[in-house]
Parts: C-alpha cells; sequence; structure tokens
C-alpha cells in the first residue's frame, strides 16, 4: 500500500492562507516535500514561519475561517487527504496520523482521567471493549516508562508532571500505531534533561513501530540528533532542504547559515551571541523580492526585486536563493 | 480596618496543627508510596464547610427539604389527616385556629401552625406547599441544566454565524418582558385540573430558565475550546459532538453548579409570585406563594395565615442563596471578592 516511489506522506504545492483584518496572511505558500516510510523529517524555522500550519494542514484541522487550504495535495498512501470527506479524515486522525503538541501541560483534558483518554482513542478507532481499552492503555504507560502504571492510569493530568505528562501524550498518540507521528515542538515546554528523555523515547519507539515522524522544532541540535531530512522554513517557504548531515556542513541558503551561526557554541571564548538581525517579515505584507532580503548578510539589488529561484544543489539538496550556488560552494560543496 | 476585612491569601491553603499532624503521618506509614492529591471536589467540600453560612444554608436546606417530603406522611400517620384534610363534622363558623390550639380552645400538638379557613393543618399544608416549590425550582433548574447547557456549548463551540444566530435568538428571548409573557401564557391555556396547570407551570418556567445558563456556558466554552487539548482530541480523531459533551461540558462543570444552585431559588421565587397572582399553582395543590395570597386576605385577623408560609420559604430562599455564594466561593477561590 505504499505510494509512489516508496512514500508514506508526498505533499504537493500546500498553500494555506488566513483571511484577516489586515489582509491575506500567506501561512504556509506552495510548500512541497515527501517523507518516506520510517525516516524523521525535521521542520524548523523561527516562529511564525509556518511550521505547525503546515501540519495542520495535513490533518486538515486549520480553523476555518479565518483559515483556508486553498491548494496543494496532501497524498498519504496514495490518497489526497484533502479530497477526503469529514468523516473519512476523522478516521485517519489518531489511527494512521498522530499528533503530539507542545505543552504536555494543557494538551491533556483536565477533568479527564488519564486513563479514560488513552482509551477513548482505542475505543474509537480499535473498537476495544473497555476491559481491552484499558488493557492496552496500561500497557501504552508502561511502554513509555510510567512507572506503577496501573495505579497511575486512575490519575488526573494534574497530578503528573510536565515530562511524564508529555510521556502520557505520547502513550495516547502511539497507542494505535500511527503510521506517522507529527510531534509539533514536543519538547519546548520541558526542561534540558526531560527534553533528552522524550527525544530518546520518541527515537526508541520509532525503531521498534517503524513508525515515520514529522519533528518540528526551532532547536537545531534536536534536528540534528533526530532526523534524517530536514526543511528550513521562513515566511511560509521552503528556504533549504536537505539530508540532515549536508545542511549541516554544507548548508546553501544565507538564512540556514545565518541560524547555524546562531547556535551558541560552548567551545568558543566568551563574546556576543551570534543573531540574525531584524525580525521575521510580516506575511501579510510580503514586498516582492526575496523575504529574506531584508536580513541577509549577503544582499544584492536583484533580491529585493526578484523572487529567488528554488536552485537544486545535490540529489536531495534544494534551495531558496539567487546565490545558492555561490553559497553552497562557499560552505565547501560543488553544486550539481 | 480595610486590612481585616480582607481575606487572608494564607487562609485557603491554611492546615490546622493536628491536621498537619495527622497528614505528616500518612506519608511516613506510607512511605516510598504514591501520596493521593486532594480532589478538587474535595477541596471544594472542604472550603464549603469553613463557610459558616453556607454551612447554615445547607443545613437548612436539607431540614427543609427532607421534612417536604416525609412530613405529610409523618402527619398523616401521627394525626389521621392530609393536608387538603377538611373537618366535615366541624359546624363552626370559624374554622381557623392560632398554633397548637385544638378545636375547642384548648393546648393541642395537632396543629402546631394553626389551622386556615377551611380547617385544613397549616403544617400539613407549608410542607406540602414546599414539596411543590422545590419541585417546582428542582425541575425547572434541571431543564435549564439540559437545554441552556447543550444550547450554550454548541453555540460556542461550533462558532462563527451558527452561534451569531443562536445567540441572538436568546437575546430576543432575554429582551421579551417574561413576566408577562408566562402570565399570559398561564391564563391564556388555564387548564382545568390542578396538575395540568403545574405541568403548564414547569413549561413556562423552564422555557424561560435556560437563558443565562446558556450564555454562561458559550463563555466558558469559547475560552476552552481554543485550548490544547480540544486541537489534541480532535487530533486524534475524536467526534464533535464527543468533543462538546465528554470534554467541554465537564470543564464548565463548576461555574454550571454555581448558577444551577443560585437558580433553584430564583425559580422558586417566580413560581411563588405567580401563584401568590393566582396564575400559578391552584387548590387543592399549596404551594408557598398560593399559602401567601390565601394568608394575606386574613392578616388582620389570622396572621399565622400568613406568617408560617411566608417565613419558611424566605428562610428556604435565603439559604439556598448562601449555599449558592457558598459554593462559588469553594469552587473558584481566585473568584472570592475582597
Amino acid at each position: 500500500m505504499t505510494g509512489t516511489d516508496g512514500n508514506l506522506l508526498e505533499v504537493k504545492n500546500l498553500r494555506t492562507y488566513f483571511e484577516t483584518e489586515d489582509g491575506t496572511v500567506k501561512a504556509v505558500d506552495g510548500i512541497s516535500f515527501q517523507l518516506k516510510r520510517g525516516e524523521t523529517l525535521g521542520i524548523v524555522g523561527e516562529s511564525g514561519s509556518g511550521k505547525s500550519v503546515t501540519n495542520l494542514s495535513i490533518i486538515r484541522l486549520i480553523p476555518e475561517p479565518p483559515g483556508k487550504i486553498v491548494a496543494g495535495e496532501v497524498i498519504f498512501n496514495g490518497n489526497d487527504l484533502l479530497l477526503l470527506p469529514n468523516e473519512a479524515i476523522r478516521k485517519i486522525r489518531g489511527r494512521r496520523i498522530a499528533m503530539i503538541f507542545q505543552d504536555p501541560m494543557t494538551s491533556l483534558n483536565p477533568f479527564m482521567k488519564i486513563s479514560k483518554q488513552l482509551m477513548e482513542m482505542t475505543q474509537l478507532h480499535l473498537g476495544h471493549t473497555k476491559a481491552q481499552a484499558r488493557d492496552h492503555a496500561i500497557r501504552m504507560l508502561e511502554t513509555v516508562g510510567i512507572p506503577d502504571a496501573r495505579t497511575r492510569a486512575d490519575n488526573y493530568p494534574h497530578e503528573f508532571s510536565g515530562g511524564m505528562r508529555q510521556r502520557v501524550m505520547i502513550a495516547m498518540v502511539l497507542s494505535c500505531e500511527p503510521e506517522l507521528l507529527i510531534a509539533d515542538e514536543p519538547t519546548t515546554a520541558l526542561d534540558v534533561t526531560i527534553q533528552a528523555q522524550i527525544l530518546e523515547l520518541i527515537k526508541k519507539l520509532k525503531s521498534e513501530t517503524g513508525t515515520s515522524v514529522i519533528l518540528i522544532t526551532h532547536d537545531l541540535g534536536v534536528v540534528a540528533g533526530m532526523t534524517d531530512h530536514v526543511i528550513v522554513m521562513y515566511a511560509g517557504k521552503i528556504f533549504e532542504q536537505a539530508r540532515t548531515a549536508e545542511l549541516f556542513s554544507l548548508p546553501g541558503n544565507p538564512y540556514t547559515k545565518g541560524l547555524l551561526r546562531s547556535v551558541p557554541d560552548p567551545t568558543a571564548e566568551q563574546g556576543k551571541l551570534y543573531q540574525i538581525p531584524g525580525l521575521p517579515p510580516d506575511v501579510a505584507h510580503l514586498r516582492p523580492g526575496c523575504p529574506f532580503a531584508p536580513r541577509c548578510d549577503r544582499v544584492e539589488e536583484i533580491c529585493r526585486r526578484e523572487f529567488p529561484p528554488f536552485v537544486q544543489l545535490n540529489a536531495d539538496h534544494y534551495s531558496l536563493c539567487h546565490f545558492a550556488r555561490e553559497v553552497y560552494s562557499e560552505s565547501g560543496g560543488t553544486p550539481l | 480596618m480595610a486590612i481585616e476585612d480582607k481575606p487572608d491569601p494564607d487562609e485557603l491553603i491554611h492546615i490546622p496543627p493536628e491536621m498537619a499532624v495527622a497528614e505528616a503521618d500518612v506519608r511516613s506509614v506510607e512511605g516510598d508510596e504514591f501520596v493521593r492529591g486532594t480532589s478538587l471536589w474535595r477541596d471544594a467540600w472542604r472550603r464549603l464547610l469553613k463557610n459558616k453560612l453556607a454551612v447554615f444554608g445547607l443545613i437548612v436546606v436539607g431540614i427543609v427539604t427532607l421534612a417536604s417530603i416525609i412530613g405529610p406522611t409523618v402527619i398523616h400517620r401521627t394525626f389521621g389527616f392530609t393536608p387538603d384534610y377538611i373537618p366535615t363534622n366541624d359546624i363552626k363558623l370559624i374554622r381557623s385556629f392560632p398554633p397548637f390550639t385544638g378545636p375547642d380552645g384548648k393546648f393541642s400538638w395537632a396543629h402546631p401552625m394553626g389551622t386556615d379557613n377551611a380547617g385544613r393543618d397549616q403544617l400539613a399544608r407549608v410542607l406540602q406547599g414546599g414539596q411543590i416549590s422545590l419541585f417546582v425550582g428542582i425541575i425547572a433548574t434541571l431543564v435549564s441544566l439540559l437545554i441552556g447547557v447543550s444550547y450554550g456549548a454548541i453555540a460556542g463551540y461550533v462558532g462563527g454565524r451558527v452561534d451569531n444566530v443562536m445567540m441572538r435568538v436568546v437575546d430576543v428571548l432575554y429582551s421579551l418582558p417574561y413576566i408577562i409573557i408566562v402570565i399570559v401564557l398561564l391564563s391564556m391555556f388555564r387548564s382545568q385540573t390542578p396538575r395540568g396547570q403545574l405541568i403548564l407551570l414547569f413549561v413556562a418556567l423552564g422555557s424561560i430558565s435556560w437563558l443565562t445558563m446558556a450564555r454562561i456556558v458559550r463563555g466558558q466554552v469559547l475560552s476552552l475550546k481554543n485550548q490544547e487539548f480540544v486541537l489534541a482530541a480532535r487530533a486524534t480523531g475524536v467526534s464533535n459532538t464527543r468533543i462538546i459533551f465528554r470534554h467541554l461540558v465537564p470543564n464548565t462543570l463548576g461555574p454550571v453548579i454555581v448558577y444551577a444552585t443560585l437558580t433553584i431559588p430564583q425559580i422558586m421565587l417566580t413560581e411563588a409570585f405567580l401563584s401568590f397572582l393566582g396564575v400559578g399553582v391552584q387548590a387543592p395543590l399549596a404551594s408557598w406563594g398560593s399559602l401567601a395570597a390565601d394568608g394575606i386576605q386574613n392578616i388582620a385577623i389570622f396572621p399565622w395565615q400568613l406568617i408560617f408560609p411566608g417565613v419558611t420559604m424566605a428562610l428556604t430562599l435565603f439559604s439556598l442563596n448562601f449555599l449558592g455564594d457558598g459554593l462559588r466561593d469553594a469552587l473558584d477561590p481566585q473568584m472570592r471578592t475582597t
């Protein structure tokens, strides 16, 4: 049941716009990417770059209105999710595509026992009876490392710490063994040691179940450790797309370079941290030309005038820049 | 002195020394086992018990409810008459006696509240009236819960144009002078039987009582539906109906309970008002309002006919309001006003 070329998910030219009083916000503007079975894709970018909207669009959870998916295809296992009736997409949500959210403090219902919340999933999607669902829920809680799962299952979310709640969330979303897991900044709200545990857990479960993962984050360290491919998003567009190792060693886009330079280097001498000057643009009022031009350190006349091309640099490496080849060469790569 | 008036923030989490010791003991006995946190309801219950007025209200409401339910039967068993028993063998012109007085004018336990114009026992009448008053209050509140909560939750969750239309309907109903409408309704469809009239009263009161509840629930749902757990539930494929009734409605429970408790006395008062005007409960059934209406005609000669139903009603309504206020404070300590 694989789609074309063993791709589990293929997003083509996805455009999601929001109608606001301030004008049309092009939150996601022509995104295309593929995800193979069992692989992990990282999506990085600053706040407001369209990472989350991309993924909400995939499972059609964009609040409508004001949002609207105006164009594109989301081919999952050979079916275009954007054409499915509501009833059918609901059967896919949670069953085949599951999602973890950023803040484990608010993503569990405070008024329901966690056992109830876990059981709801399998009763809904796998047709479990109450007893089956409860057993399954306890097994899942054990899998994600909740000690004394049998007693803890009847606790309410507020009786768990943040890290534990994120584990509960993971137990919940994985209880139907989905083929695709979308993790929207799963560790942003957690402290560093817990972050590592949660990421390790996702990694472990992924290798056990063969689930594909889309990992949204703005932590480049997380991306480096977890993903096979990376997409760098900016102003609703893909700025660079490459295999993880290649992106980190041979960035082909000034924006990616800037991001990489902003990562604090513990071995470097004390000094000012690098930051990309300026702020992300207001996507409701984009000027012609490259959206990154006002902040770019190698901006030229053409960047302000013309929208940059999406240049292929290598087999799996694309960059949205007028000077992609030059940047790539500077990094030490040989463009195609 | 202004400082004295403010509730001490520590008061809310204050644990008396003896309790603190007890808790420490439990911890040490249970050792490394997980110590259960106190649930929201238990905390609320503890705070409620600290509120003297609310406890007073709770006790009074409890007594009145219990007495209304079993009182008429007990009186029937003890003295052998029902609330609508009219002594037919009595040829006296005046049948209304003061409290603790028998037909012979001597002291008697049979009528602690005296008798009414027809010679019926006042206590039994008041208790039966309490039955009907409480019943009307509770049923109309349940109707308001059922309709108001569903209506408000759906409007809030669906949002957009649907919400707009649904809430404008509420606004329109709100703006109608409902007392007049209820009076017109009750007198237009005046039923031949007392029971029919009672049902009509339920319909009339129920149809106006849900409006505020709908607004409250809608407001709650509007703020809740953007929380991540709703998105998470949608992302796991839960249907909208289930999200509304299983995920959102339970989260609105606190304000809903508080408002429902405050709706009961409000409805009871409206019922009393309507019965007082003669469009509500009809004889031989009695409610506090209709008893008061009967009593006021003879207030100069037989004051007990007004005093007893009036005082019972006032006491019960006060108590219900105290209880409602106490519940509000207990369920939402942050809302407590200084």
